[in-house]
């Protein structure tokens, strides 16, 4: 074997290695990735029910309702529109109604998102970047409140 | 007045960088053995200072000296005295100093130890080395001194973050530096290469055990920070595809690409300039590690602070020096003569299928990691990339990785017999075919495609041990001749099949945990009972204890197997009052290689308490495997070999088999 035969082996293997982790990737970009909506967006961009999404706003004052075997259903506002949340399991620790939280899952036919995991900050100066952008853009967000600790008991 | 020496031997130890980045550089164009000597000193002493800066530091928070700002916000009189001094690397700017710390003791240690080193290859390592040492001084200096002090001294602190009152805050992020930074000695010893336009497998011997060594501390520093996150985050996971775990991850892959590829140069003097360009990556993307967990690109646990000039200085540091080190490698690389020839079925073309296929996963997980911040950057649309992406993309690269595992060693060098190496290698597949079979007897998994990865896990294990019978010819030769080649075989051979060994306990672990673990998450009154996998759990109800600077919820319970109780397992939540927040401290109990897991959720308004139990069958393997893999390291890195200038005895090369 020549080295030029080995050469175009070895540059062959390696576009051929290449070309399957690009296939994987793109392969899963279409399938595995879950887009991030604010309340405002669900409610105006016609999300087809059944898509796994991931929302982020404030928990709504006296939205938060729990029932037996640890579910739980709260809605998560931006201050303009709120969205359903049902979810069954253990909330976070710092899981409360007025702060932050993300909340990921199916959507469904009646606007409810069933989610299957839910996230909060897990430190006062911490507040998820997507819940600050979303308050952002519908002006609810204060400098401020990154600081303000979440001192309210439920 | 400690603070202030802290910060002036920051400075000194800058001013002597600076002197290290320039003129061994001179003395080696110059030939001037003095100035090149000069690098030995000044990164020698450049260590002492950073040392004494990082002493002083330590000082301010071990005497609670709240006149020093990041000492006020990171600490609280009452902590306990181990916190006090953990918390000087659990903040952004002490984690930095702790960075150079490393990287100034790895400069010490090329100074120190390098003896035998070409004097002129010494002398630019040295100078590189300075080059990424006085970036990182800078940035401390001018973005995130530890040393600034408050007008006026608080009375008390703010506490440190309770997530990282841990243990794992001592051991985690060093060792992970140990890693990180280690890898800039790879990258120093490229860099020289390149200037120098010459490179040889002697090259290689003297950067493969800094590799070596960067890559056992990484290993292990990342299973630490995972067996951290699975007892400290109550969700009984142990790795989420995060993008701070993933900048861990990928100098992890190019890095054990790196130790690979430098065995090819060094026994073969082939693959000279990928070796080059990998070290480059390897450092790369340590340096892009740095920058997503430090920069605040990141919202995490991880990202201490986010003031976006600290991002753009880290941003500007890692420009200079990935695209100054592959300018500079695209220009010289041309000028290194070409290695040694190899058929595609050898040992090196196994090397080279690691390589391909390592950095191909590298790919994966960088791609995964920034794809969303560069979407988000030219579109604003937000989008998160978890587990199945990887699952889909790394997960099968892995596969074929692990799968061509064992014929690497097998294969002889220059050109192997692949179906000599298959016929080895039947008791490994005998093995595996019969850890499917057994898995598949195993009721209650998820996927079906889990019995086949355990299937994988033990042929790899089965091959590992192969390579050792068969170069020690156990069962085919007499006991006697059996011990005498097993004394002969370099300890690198033990290394490598240690090493394997560990990663197919790893893959086991993960396997076994996510398929046949259990997981309930129940509401109980005080006096009931649930039961998990064959085990009864008794809730005894709920005590309060007081701990140095919180109180503490803790649920007792009575853990039995058929009815024989096997002791009390107490989850707790932690109620810290400095900082408002509470953490949750998950109660582990090991039985077997697995453990039953418990983690304590929220009281309901009917005075019950959420529980979340987990019964996770072998899942201390995946931390013991990495373990077994720093073993491996270590075995390899006492190799004889790898001590440039201890020459081998001619007695015992008669010895050693062909490789």
């Amino acid at each position: 074997m020549t080295r030029k035969q080995r050469r175009l082996i070895l540059i062959g293997g390696s576009v051929g290695v290449l070309a399957l982790a690009v296939g994987l990737v793109l392969n899963a970009l279409s399938g595995s990735i879950v887009f991030f909506n604010s309340p405002t967006d669900v409610a105006e961009k016609h999300i087809a029910a059944g898509t796994r999404i991931r929302i982020g706003g404030l928990v709504k004052p006296g939205s938060l309702q729990r029932g037996d075997n640890l579910r739980v259903s709260f809605e998560v506002t931006d201050g303009k529109s709120d969205v359903p949340v049902r979810y069954q399991g253990i909330v976070p620790d710092l899981f409360r109604e007025g702060q932050g939280v993300v909340a990921e899952g199916k959507l469904e036919s009646g606007g409810t998102l069933d989610a299957d995991t839910v996230l909060a900050k897990h430190d006062e100066r911490y507040m998820p970047r997507e819940v600050v952008d979303a308050l952002k853009k519908t002006g609810r967000w204060q400098e401020s409140e990154g600081e303000v600790g979440g001192g309210k008991t439920r | 007045m400690i603070p202030e020496l802290g910060h002036y031997a920051l400075v000194l130890a800058l001013a002597l960088g600076l002197i290290q980045s320039v003129v061994p550089i001179v003395g080696a164009k110059t030939r001037d053995t003095a100035l090149m000597r000069l690098a030995t000193s000044t990164a020698l002493m450049q260590f002492v200072l950073v040392a004494l800066s990082f002493a002083a530091l330590t000082a301010c928070y071990v005497t609670s000296d709240f006149s020093v700002k990041t000492v006020f916000e990171n600490s609280h009189s009452l902590m306990p005295l181990i916190y006090k001094f953990t918390s000087v690397w659990g903040n952004h700017e002490g984690s930095m100093l702790l960075w150079v710390l490393i990287l100034s003791l790895f400069g010490a240690f090329v100074a120190a130890f390098g003896l035998n080193l070409p004097a002129t290859l010494k002398a630019h390592v040295l100078a590189v080395q300075s080059w990424v040492a006085c970036a990182f001084y800078l940035f401390i200096l001018l973005t995130s001194n530890p040393f600034v002090r408050l007008p006026q001294a608080p009375i008390e602190g703010q506490d440190l973050n309770p997530i990282l009152q841990d243990l794992g805050l001592a051991i985690h992020p060093p060792l992970l530096y140990l890693g990180y930074v280690g890898f800039s000695i790879s990258f120093s010893f490229a860099i020289a290469a390149l200037i120098e336009g010459r490179i040889d497998a002697a090259w290689a011997r003297w950067v493969r055990p800094w590799t070596l060594a960067a890559w056992m501390c990484l290993t292990v520093g990342i299973a630490m920070g995972s067996y951290w996150a699975y007892y400290t985050l109550g969700w009984g996971g142990f790795w989420f595809w995060d993008p701070v775990e993933n900048a861990s991850l990928m100098p992890w892959l190019a890095g054990t690409a790196l130790l690979h590829s430098a065995v090819v140069m060094e026994k073969r003097n082939a693959l000279k300039v990928w070796t080059i360009l990998l070290a480059i990556l390897t450092f790369s993307l340590s340096l892009i590690g740095t920058f997503l967990v430090r920069s605040g690109v990141l919202t995490s646990v991880h990202s201490f602070a986010n003031d976006p000039t600290r991002g753009v200085f880290i941003l500007a540091i890692l420009v200079l020096f990935i695209g100054g080190g592959l300018s500079l490698f695209a220009w010289r690389a041309p000028m290194l003569k070409q290695g040694g020839l190899f058929a595609p079925i050898s040992r090196e073309g196994a090397l080279v299928f690691n390589n391909l296929f390592l950095t191909t996963a590298c790919l994966t997980v960088f791609v995964g990691t920034l794809y969303p911040l560069a979407l988000e950057a030219l579109t604003g649309a937000k989008i998160s990339v978890g587990g199945p992406f990887f699952n889909l993309t790394f997960g099968p690269l892995f596969v074929a990785l692990m799968f061509a595992m064992p014929f690497g060693p097998l294969l002889a060098w220059k050109r192997g017999d692949l179906l000599g190496v298959a016929q080895r290698l039947m008791t490994a597949f005998a093995v595996g075919l019969a850890a499917v079979a057994a898995a598949f007897a195993i009721k209650g998994g998820v996927s079906v495609l889990a019995p086949f990865g355990v299937g994988l896990a033990f042929y790899v294990m089965a091959g590992a041990v192969v390579d050792i019978v068969e170069r020690t010819g156990l069962m085919r030769m007499p006991m006697a001749t059996v011990r005498m080649r097993a004394a002969g075989l370099p300890r690198s051979t033990w290394g490598t099949s240690v090493a394997h060994f560990g990663i197919a306990m790893s893959m086991l672990g993960i396997i076994s945990a996510g398929t046949w673990g259990t997981e309930r998450i129940v509401a109980l009154k005080p006096t009931q009972t649930v039961s998990l996998s064959g085990y009864e759990l008794s809730f005894d109800g709920i005590v309060e204890r007081t701990g140095p600077n919180y109180t503490a919820q803790v649920a007792k319970f009575t853990v039995r197997e058929g009815g024989v109780p096997l002791g009390v397992m107490e989850p707790s939540k932690r109620n810290f009052s400095a900082r408002a927040t509470s953490t949750n401290e998950a109660a582990l109990m090991a039985r077997g290689a697995g453990q039953l897991y418990l983690s304590l959720g929220d009281t309901n308004a009917d005075g019950s308490v959420a529980i979340r139990l987990y019964y996770k069958p072998m899942v201390m393997l995946i931390w013991l495997g990495a373990l077994v893999m720093m073993f491996g390291g270590a075995l390899s890195l006492s190799d004889r070999r790898l001590r440039v200038g201890a020459p081998k005895p001619a007695a015992r090369a008669a010895l050693q088999p062909a490789e």
